[in-house]
């Protein structure tokens, strides 16, 4: 028998830090001070549970899940796809994942959005869904495209969705960013550049997976998602699972 | 005997962007594509508890209230349990979520929360924790969501022993992490992201 024991530590030399000059919004949303460490209690060691009857039919296709019955959102098709672990390799069941982008043009569905590439009135943008018992997921949608945004004079994001996830504690808890294999972009983005290192930021590019792709129908990109693991403090004599 | 363990990498957080509100709580943006914003609320009519009331506003360092924030909560129920498969404690209230999510309010940028007051819930040591709220919030400019407790100001012995606050440095940052009570059970919270009264942010 093995029982959790706490979460491991976050590497904040992994993540980007909170003070960032090249993304200049960071400047006056980033706490001075450092913050207080401790470990987890079970505060932080659960976390809500959302029940698949919560999902609509359409709520993990972005294609359909706006559009008028019998039109469909414009771009290229593709499906992502890939598994929610923790830091062990151990997938986690019920993680739900949601997923907001922009539009084939790079164009937002928000008031507060000004670029002038138009809305696609079949697509609104989000979809979302919970992973099977082995911490798989999977969307449809169309590829996003990248957009300018006020920063330095001239600023690109480059192609990507985001992503909200849910593990088992609230210690887990995680927005992201996905990006495109290939996408010269990645690598002039000050959001992008925020993280300290390359090895870090290629985690977030999802490779293009041809094996996975419908023929005639959508190419598949590939992301896998790692959660905080939790040290597991072993009773009788053996690591469960081994 | 040593052996280096294998371990992956956490995925790296990235900002929550200035759209948030689309893939969390897209009715909020008038996306009708579900059919309700998840964590719009926590309790029902038979919710065991002091209801309670909170709101508060996101701050930034030159003081303007952010209106591009998404603020989460989640706490134990009236019981001190957690409404989670996680929980090893005890069953928690069936009528209560523990969880709660907003946006904010469009013009204004306040948060508000309705939901019930907590019991007090132990630490690993089994020394109790004063009644508390953790809260998670992102928004644009922010690059890792953070991580923070609201205490209610009221629980004077409680909070006088509780581990956290106990072990604060500047205890003269303490009440920032407290919400003050009105008298008729609405909670004030406003979290400050940097500067004077900058709330205390935590690394769990
Ligand atoms: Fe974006």
């Amino acid at each position: 028998m093995t029982k959790n024991s706490g979460y491991y530590h976050r590497d904040r030399n992994w993540h980007p830090p909170a003070y960032d000059e090249q993304y200049k919004t960071s400047i006056t949303r980033s706490p001075n001070f450092a913050p207080l460490s401790f470990s987890t209690g079970i505060s932080e060691e659960t976390g809500p549970t959302f029940n698949q009857n919560i999902l609509g039919p359409l709520d993990h296709d972005l294609i359909q899940n706006f559009a008028q019955p019998g039109e469909l959102a414009i771009g290229p098709r593709i499906i992502v796809y890939g598994r929610v672990t923790d830091q062990d390799g151990r997938g986690i069941a019920g993680a739900l994942v949601e997923v907001w982008q922009a539009n084939a043009g790079g164009r937002y569905r928000h008031k507060k959005e000004g670029y002038l590439a138009p809305l696609d009135p079949n697509f609104g943008g989000c979809g979302r869904v919970i992973t099977d018992a082995d911490g798989n997921y999977e969307f449809r949608t169309v590829q996003p495209g990248p957009y300018p945004w006020p920063n330095r004079a001239n600023d690109w994001r480059p192609a990507h969705i985001h992503f909200s996830v849910f593990g088992h504690a609230f210690a887990q808890r995680l927005i992201t960013q996905m990006y495109f294999e290939g996408d010269p972009m990645i690598w002039q983005c000050p959001i992008v550049d925020t993280i300290p290192s390359k090895k870090a930021i290629k985690t977030l590019i999802a490779a293009l997976d041809m094996d996975r792709t419908v023929p005639m129908d959508a190419r598949a990109y590939k992301f896998d998602i790692v959660l905080r693991g939790n040290r597991q403090t072993v009773f009788e004599n053996r690591l469960e699972g081994l | 005997m040593a052996q280096k363990i294998k371990r992956l990498n956490e995925t790296p957080s990235q900002t929550a962007g200035p759209y948030v509100h689309i893939g969390c709580t897209p009715s909020f943006t008038g996306i009708d594509v579900y059919n309700n914003d998840l964590g719009d609320s926590m309790v029902n009519a038979n919710t065991l508890g002091e209801r309670i009331s909170i709101t508060g506003t996101v701050v930034d360092g030159a003081g303007m209230v952010l209106r591009d924030t998404m603020v989460e909560i989640w706490q134990a129920d009236a019981a001190g349990v957690h409404n989670s498969p996680q929980e090893t404690r005890g069953v928690a209230d069936p009528n209560f979520t523990g969880w709660g999510r907003s946006s904010g309010n469009a013009e204004t940028g306040q948060f508000r929360f309705d939901t019930i007051k907590p019991g007090r819930v132990a630490s690993r040591d089994g020394r109790l924790f004063a009644p508390h709220i953790t809260f998670w919030i992102v928004a644009r400019g922010i690059n890792l969501g953070l991580h923070t407790r609201m205490y209610f100001a009221e629980e004077v012995e409680a909070n006088a022993v509780d581990p956290i606050l106990t072990r604060i440095e500047h205890q003269n940052r303490v009440p920032t992490l407290l919400a003050q009570n009105d008298g008729k059970g609405s909670y004030r919270f406003d979290i400050i992201l940097q500067g004077d009264n900058e709330t205390i942010f935590f690394d769990i």
